[in-house]
């Protein structure tokens, strides 16, 4: 290993702008050879910007970095890996069809022209014992569980040569005993002399595992600390800020008097054996007039949550009853019948069909209604009477008649999803995210329609990756940690700080 | 059946099947890049149509077989610049090659002078070892009878075979593939990987075609391939991308079509329009049945889709 210089990687004045909006500002960050070094923060935090920099996906707009003493500004992720730096992405660079050998020696210039199953299954053996990691070489990668593909994917990069090492949210998908061998094999990579880099929200991967943590908030860098040196106290309150405003508090007793609308009893969603289920036991409740908010950090089971809600998921085990009746078994279409209605997370593929015009689009979901068709055919001129009523009563602009509403702009296409969802009268809403993506006007302009719901007595499940809205509608909040709701309270009596440490998986 | 029609039918199945063998192996290098080339039938007309025009203008077939494959190569370059660097939709690209192929081959047809059409054959390829071990018993009309193209196609099953599963380049050439996002994090170069082996497959459609008016027709006519590069195509996937078998298929296929003038000579009555349909009916079912019996499939992942690098 070149330790030349103490320091593995040193980062000077990063800044990072995506169409001129700022998620990287300034930062100075330092990696010391042999050391694990956490780097901590929210969803949207700037901790993958600042990694895919590092691993030559993006180019920062301003700053400097220096590799091992030498200035180092890697143009693709390629360069970097030749450089000898190497990310381990969420999504690993495995060919599934091919073994763990040729995945291993895969682009390594050292392989014979000539070679056979068993010789390359040797050679990957030998990479395997040198850095203390084990997976069947021949087995095919397809066929590994998502622990050992991960381990496969840090053999590949070790091959080739990587000093430093970086890893986005590796136990994101690993049950607890693989993020267990997971870290021991780490530790092992840094007492070699290697440069660690894990990316992480996760308040207890921190003090057990890393040896210092650099946090961000908002795109800067508010510490770098010795990890023995702080509490998982502090660092929750660095990565979330104190300076949040505490819940809305809605003093009108009636959000929480309402009918329940929405029951869910130890609903659990267990898709593979093998990994952590999705989702574990949940319960909750939704009422009448009340906007119940989620919070956690994303890939905590919020999204399926919302599936088995919607009916694009089904539960395991565990009833959802919607006004006391059992849904659990109900297809999509029949919640829908039964007062649900739906935003879903991703509103560009799920919600709208961008290539149809706005007519089209207000009518999926009621292209039964009989109010719009004759038989088997539509009526044109109610359906389009009825859209320009949607468009006047939530604002929507930009539309063009005869253009596809891919035409819109981001708000404009959320307010449409909601207008579609609300024009339908629903008892209940799911909102995933549906502020995702928007500026402040535009969201502000989206919480506004979902209050103003709430104030007609439909009952409001919101989910957000943003705390602050989160906390700022909702009437009763609810914390998601690894599929489980790990906290339930009115938002008038949470701390912010608390609601922070749930989300970290501290109790 | 009698021993000598049988033998007789397997050296046509052979003869009809080895224009299929190497137009169906270049295929499978082609697919296992990940690109769908469906121009197979317009490349082997390009092929089958240079040969001749060279071999007639010089009354060597070498000469023609080797124009017959760099003119296919070349021809098979216009997919590649289409699928690989334009990213086009790779069925629409394969389908309009072949027409551009029949029709393009058609009009070189009636160049020249006499236009190479209505020129006689100016040479063809013989059988390699003499006519006394010809009628040694069974060995020597299946093994020693043919032309050197016949043993050319056997080399190269043989060595595509063992490219894919045992060199370096075909470990590449499978993983651009499967997963060209891997393959590309990798450091390997998709592109120049899939151009090489859209060239090579190109390249073998050629010979195919070439075969076909060198020896098996020693004639060229318009649209002579008459539906053999399709053949080559399905034929590819019954194999699942391995070139032994397609070998065996193709011979198979050449078998059950020569079945008829075989029934025909041991006096069987069945209609003729029945036994043309066989060898399809005999290839689906076929089909059906060893893809469902299929542990893993050898079908590249990425096969038909174009790849560009993700970037912000």
């Amino acid at each position: 290993m070149p330790q030349d210089t103490e320091l593995a990687v040193r980062t000077i004045g990063i800044s990072k702008e995506f169409f001129g909006q700022s998620v990287l500002e300034d930062v100075d960050f330092d990696l010391r050879w042999g050391e694990i070094h956490a780097l901590l923060g929210e969803n949207g935090a700037g901790k993958s910007t600042l990694c895919s920099i590092l691993a030559g996906l993006y180019h920062p707009t301003r700053g400097e970095m220096m590799l091992a003493g030498a200035p180092y500004s890697p143009h693709s992720p390629h360069a970097a890996l030749e450089a000898g730096v190497g990310m381990v992405y969420q999504h690993f660079r495995l060919v599934e069809q091919m073994t763990v050998a040729e995945n291993i020696l895969l682009g390594n210039p050292d392989v014979p022209v000539r070679m056979t199953a068993s010789g390359l299954a040797g050679r990957a053996r030998e990479v395997m014992d040198r850095h203390g990691l084990w997976i069947e070489p021949t087995k095919y990668v397809g066929d590994l569980a998502v622990g050992e593909k991960q381990q496969a994917e840090i053999l590949r990069l070790l091959n080739r040569g990587v000093k430093v090492l970086i890893l986005d949210e590796p136990t994101a998908v690993l049950t607890p005993r693989e993020a267990e061998a997971l870290f021991a094999a780490l530790r092992n990579l840094a007492d070699q002399g290697r440069g660690v880099i894990l990316v992480t929200h996760k308040l207890r991967e921190v003090q057990q595992s890393a040896d210092t943590v650099t946090v961000l908030r908002s795109g800067k860098k508010v510490a770098h600390q010795r990890v023995d040196d702080t509490t998982t106290h502090d660092l929750a309150r660095l990565m979330i800020g104190d300076d949040l405003e505490p819940g809305s508090g809605s003093v009108d007793a009636s959000h929480t008097t309402g009918d329940k609308l929405l029951e869910l009893h130890s609903v659990s969603v267990v898709s593979d054996a093998a990994t952590r289920p999705e989702l574990d036991g949940v319960n909750l409740t939704v009422r009448a007039g009340q906007i119940v908010g989620v919070a956690g950090v994303s890939g905590n089971g919020q999204r399926e949550l919302a599936e088995v809600i919607t009916g694009l998921r089904t539960t395991t085990s565990g009833t959802i009853r919607l006004r006391g009746e059992d849904i659990s078994s109900q297809t999509i279409g029949g919640r829908i019948k039964k007062g649900m209605g739906f935003v879903p997370e991703d509103r560009l593929t799920r919600g709208l069909v961008l290539g149809l015009e706005i007519e089209d689009n207000v009518l999926l979901r009621s292209q039964r209604d009989r109010g719009f068709r004759i038989g088997p055919f539509l009526r044109l001129s109610a359906i389009n009477q009825w859209a320009r009523r949607l468009i006047d009563r939530f604002d929507i602009r930009g539309v063009r008649k005869g253009l596809p509403i891919s035409v819109l702009s981001g708000g404009n296409l959320q307010r449409l999803i909601l207008a579609r969802e609300l024009s339908r009268q629903p008892a209940l809403l799911v909102a995933s995210e549906p502020t995702r993506g928007l500026d402040v006007g535009a969201a502000e302009a989206v919480q506004t329609i979902l209050k103003a719901e709430r104030g007609r007595g439909v009952g409001i499940l919101l989910f957000s990756g943003d705390l602050e809205e989160v906390l700022g509608i909702s009437d009763e909040v609810v914390v998601m940690y690894e599929g489980r709701v790990v906290a339930s309270r009115p938002a008038s009596e949470v701390d912010v700080a608390q609601v922070g440490r749930w989300m970290a998986g501290l109790t | 059946m009698n021993d000598w029609v049988l033998i007789q039918s397997l050296v046509v199945a052979v003869s009809t099947g080895t224009p299929v063998v190497l137009a169906g192996s270049g295929a499978i290098l082609t697919q296992r890049s990940g690109v769908l080339d469906l121009g197979v039938e317009g490349t082997m007309l390009i092929g089958a149509v240079t040969g001749f025009w060279v071999t007639t203008s010089t009354g060597s077939p070498v000469a023609g077989l080797v124009v017959a494959v760099l003119a296919a190569a070349v021809f098979s370059m216009i997919q590649g610049v289409l699928a690989v660097s334009l990213r086009a939709n790779q069925v629409v690209v394969g389908v309009a090659l072949v027409i551009l192929g029949s029709g393009l081959s058609s009009f070189i047809g009636d160049q020249g002078d006499p236009p190479v059409a209505r020129r006689f054959s100016g040479g063809i390829f013989t059988p390699v070892f003499p006519e006394s071990v010809h009628d040694w018993p069974a060995v020597g009309p299946l093994l020693l009878s043919h032309d050197p193209v016949v043993y050319l196609s056997w080399a190269f099953v043989a060595g595509v075979q063992w490219y894919i599963f045992r060199t370096r380049t075909g470990m590449h050439l499978r993983a651009v593939g499967h997963d060209p996002a891997s393959a590309d994090a990798a450091g390997l170069p998709v592109s120049a990987v899939r151009y090489l082996h859209v060239a090579l497959g190109g390249a073998a459609a050629g010979a195919g075609g070439g075969y076909l008016t060198l020896r098996l027709f020693s004639d060229w006519f318009d649209d002579m391939t008459a539906g053999m590069g399709w053949i080559a195509v399905i034929l590819v996937i019954l194999a699942s991308w391995r070139s032994l078998r397609l070998l065996v298929a193709a011979y198979a296929f050449g078998a059950i079509s020569s079945l008829g003038f075989t029934l025909q000579l041991l006096g069987w009555k069945i209609p003729t329009e029945l036994l043309a349909i066989l060898p399809f009916l005999v290839v689906y079912l076929v089909m059906v049945f060893v893809s469902a019996a299929e542990r893993r499939s050898q079908m590249p992942a990425s096969l038909a889709e174009p790849y560009f690098r993700e970037s912000r």
